[in-house]
């Protein structure tokens, strides 16, 4: 392994490879920043860029881009509650609530650290874990992701505290709703579509995460529009506020980095599992872990919530290069268009890329701990001039917001029913918005409501019809245990009340 | 005066004649691909590839690619059939004639079921056979002993594979099960969504085969053995890999992948193409594009291709009726 580690920082420190790295995170920043372009849209716009590069030269320029929209994801979460990348949407939940009551500089701050942390830690597990690794996830089986997947859907009880119980149940339903469009993947049969070819497929994830938040934001505001506090609002958040944490944010920061961390690497790692999904686990596992007086905060700009769902995704991109690289298997949307571009270079990942390519293996692991500190560097400076997306005038904040919403959607499917579609989400999304539904029910259920629905109907397949597969393995048992543990201590806790 | 006339009929037969050789030998310098699928997919490699390959052998001055997903390969064909572009051919395989067997409609307005003759068939220039995997520590070293095994207890074998039911992946296994004797709809099918996560399955021990191309159980032969592949004899790139039919199960088939252009193109048009895309498979510059793939070539082209399509539509109507998925 110390050679493999010699050979990668032979190739990652060379000096064109740190220039990519650089290159990377800057033009993954700034992509990741703009709400409706995403590290997909990146790295599939870098892909002819790196036409004739080294393969690894050109691998490292895309992990570098995948990582930085990823950072630069949760600057627009944070400051205009548009996410610019799915994995981003939970930051929102508690860094928007933060950047309005005038503390924008810290939750930069605290996602800055955060992401640091959780890609620098899952970095290192990536070294010394690889290998092992691969055989960890490949022990999951359907019933095992079924389970998680529940497990996720818990997190829909840290958007129900707020006495919203019956609304946030509602926008869950709406959300599996969503997610049962097009062809079923386990039988062949469509539906939902209408007939409609365009609807084959289903609709995709990112057109309703533009539709329900970036978009329907927008709206919201737009609606609003002579609303005085949204404007003076509005001025608090020109004035950026300090980058300085206090000893107790950084406190409270430093407990949720290390769990955050191991829960975000480990979902990466699964293959189908991304970013998202661990940014959601994370924050509502976080939330399970704090005290009471601290849970009440949660949703109202929780040092936690915002750090948790940071450390999370960062940590998940690492941990998603993990199928990527030891099973050629991808770990998510991105990774799969990163799969694309390595099939492209001529090199088939899979379980014997770190014997035929050691230097792609290893430099790609290497690049990461530069791209981390780069980043870092790159984002606590220039955070008060990436703030200055807020001194923006609403007025063309907003166009520039739709603008994007809609140009983002259309460059990833070049398809202009998908643009309608938004637009129809969108507008549906904004009346519920006024009438006071949470969003972020909705898109959970959507992630895993797929999800769930193919590995519990591939459980049942497997097991002939039986619902044995549920406590059959003490992987399953094990991660249902704790789904009914976290609910009736829920319950137990309302009761309390 | 009549020289006059002469001198102008012999300069018109000279012009006539003249546009005629061109209209005759016409020279295709560019060509748009159509890819029925996202960016890294399996057409998208075979578009972008056999582009990259006549371009750089000389044979073609440009090619440009253009991906529209959706409805699996629909959207695409619709495009074809309802703009006919010019310069343009698209890219398909064998899913094509599965479609057109299953009852897909409604793709065109008014339309009903489409299929590979509504676009005009050039050539199908390489193909994938199908494979049948297990895991390394797996106890069944030959098909025989899967379905020896299978016919002890049915529920002991499930097989899993890359797409839903009635897909190709569905149909390479069935065949296999089907000329051994066995009740192929009786066989548990698992379908995953995607061939990576197929290949995960079977090595987390959840399904016991796994049903597949040959060229996505290639990467992972560290941790999966091939135990027989639907190649009429044993291929270059894996001579190690027994066929299904050297063990007395004679199952052929081939995921065959080609290139279709619009409706009412003209036969000199096609012909041009078909020549070109033959032509190519000879040149170093193909070698290196089909080596780096893992590619067997199987050039096929006009009047042989459509009657490719027609025999495999037969057999795979067949064979989807027993399992009941149309």
């Amino acid at each position: 392994m110390i050679e493999g580690i010699l050979i990668g920082l032979e190739t990652a420190l060379s000096l064109k490879n740190i220039l990519m790295v650089m290159m990377g995170c800057f033009f993954g920043t700034i992509i990741g920043m703009l709400p409706g372009l995403g590290p997909m849209t990146a790295i599939a716009l870098m892909i002819p860029i790196t036409y004739g590069f080294e393969p690894a030269t050109g691998l490292i320029l895309m992990a570098g881009v995948y990582y930085g929209a990823v950072f630069g994801g949760s600057t627009s979460s944070i400051l205009i509650n548009a996410p610019g990348v799915p994995g981003t949407v939970a930051t929102s939940f508690d860094g928007y609530p933060m950047a309005q009551q005038g503390k924008a500089g810290k939750a930069l701050a605290i996602a800055a650290y955060s992401s640091f942390a959780g890609g620098t830690l899952a970095a290192i597990f990536l070294l010394f874990a690889a290998p092992s690794l691969s055989k960890v996830s490949l022990a999951f089986r359907s019933p095992d992701y079924f389970a998680l997947m529940v497990l996720g859907l818990t997190a829909v009880s840290a958007f129900s505290a707020k006495g919203q119980f019956l609304k946030a149940m509602m926008m869950v339903i709406l959300g599996l709703m969503l997610a049962s469009v097009g062809q079923d993947s386990l039988s062949d049969i469509t539906r939902f579509t209408f007939g409609n070819i365009n609807l084959l497929d289903g609709i995709s994830f990112v057109l309703v995460v533009m539709a329900t938040f970036a978009m329907s934001e927008a709206l919201t505001i737009i609606l609003k529009g002579k609303d005085p506090s949204r404007a003076t609002q509005q001025i608090s958040l020109s004035k950026l506020g300090s980058i300085r944490l206090d000893k107790e944010e950084r406190n409270k920061m430093l407990k949720s980095i290390p769990r955050s961390s191991v829960i975000g690497f480990l979902v990466g790692v699964l293959p189908g599992a991304g970013a998202t999904i661990a940014s959601f686990l994370a924050y509502g596992v976080e939330r399970n872990f704090v005290s009471d007086e601290e849970k009440q905060k949660f949703g109202k700009g929780s040092v936690h919530g915002l750090a948790a769902p940071e450390t999370a995704n960062n940590a998940a991109c690492s941990g998603a290069f993990v199928p990527l690289l030891t099973l050629g298997i991808p770990g998510s949307g991105t990774t799969a268009v990163m799969l694309g571009a390595l099939l492209g270079f001529g090199i088939q990942p899979g379980p014997r890329l770190y014997m035929t390519h050691p230097e792609i293996f290893w430099s790609v692991i290497m690049s990461m701990y530069i791209g981390m500190v780069i980043l870092l560097i790159l984002n606590l400076p220039l955070i008060p001039y990436i703030a200055r997306i807020l001194a923006v005038p609403k007025n063309f904040l907003i166009p520039l917001i739709l603008f994007f919403s809609v140009t983002g959607i259309y460059l990833m499917s070049f398809n202009n029913f998908d643009i309608f579609l938004m637009i129809g989400i969108a507008v549906v999304a904004t009346f519920l918005r006024l009438y006071k539904f949470p969003m972020p029910p909705l898109i959970l259920a959507f992630v895993l409501g797929g999800l769930m629905e193919e590995n519990l109907r591939r459980s049942l397949l497997i097991s002939d019809g039986s619902f044995e597969f549920l406590w059959d393995r003490p992987l399953t048992a094990i991660i249902l245990t704790l789904t009914i543990t976290i609910i009736s201590w829920q319950v137990y806790k309302s009761f309390k009340k | 005066m009549r020289n006059i006339k002469k001198i102008v009929s012999v300069l018109f037969s000279a012009i006539l004649l003249f546009s005629a050789t061109t209209t005759s030998s016409i020279a295709i310098d560019k060509l748009h691909f159509v890819i029925g699928g996202g960016a890294g997919g399996g057409w998208d490699g075979t578009a972008r590839g056999t582009g990259e390959a006549l371009t750089k052998a000389g044979m073609l001055k440009s090619a440009s690619f253009e991906n529209m997903s959706g409805g699996g390969g629909g959207k695409a064909l619709a495009f074809m059939i309802n703009t006919k572009p010019s310069d343009t051919i698209l890219v398909q395989s064998t899913p094509l004639v599965l479609r057109s067997i299953t009852r897909h409609k409604g793709y065109v307005a008014g339309d009903g079921v489409l299929s590979y003759n509504d676009v005009t068939p050039i050539a199908g220039v390489i193909g994938d056979y199908g494979a049948i995997a297990v895991a390394k520590d797996s106890p069944y070293k030959t098909f025989g002993e899967v379905v020896a095994a299978y016919k002890k207890d049915p529920k002991s074998i499930k097989m899993a594979g890359g797409s839903v039911r009635g897909s190709m992946d569905h149909l390479i296994g069935a065949l296999a099960f089907q000329e051994a004797g066995a009740d192929p709809n009786k066989v548990v099918y698992v379908p995953y969504d995607a061939g990576g996560k197929a290949l995960a399955g079977l090595l987390s021990g959840e399904t016991q085969i796994l049903s597949t191309g040959l060229g996505e159980v290639m990467g992972a032969r560290d941790q999966v053995n091939i135990i027989g592949i639907t190649a009429p004899s044993r291929v270059g790139d894996a001579p190690d890999v027994p066929t299904l039919k050297e063990q007395g199960f004679d199952v052929q088939f081939v995921n065959w992948r080609g290139f279709f252009g619009p409706p009412g193109m003209s036969s000199s048009m096609k012909n041009e193409i078909a020549k070109m895309l033959g032509d190519v498979q000879k040149t170093p510059e193909w070698e290196v594009v089909r080596k780096r793939n893992a590619w067997v070539n199987i050039y096929n082209p006009g009047d042989k291709f459509v009657s490719f399509l027609e025999k495999q539509t037969v057999e795979m109507t067949a064979l989807m009726k027993k399992l009941g998925v149309i």
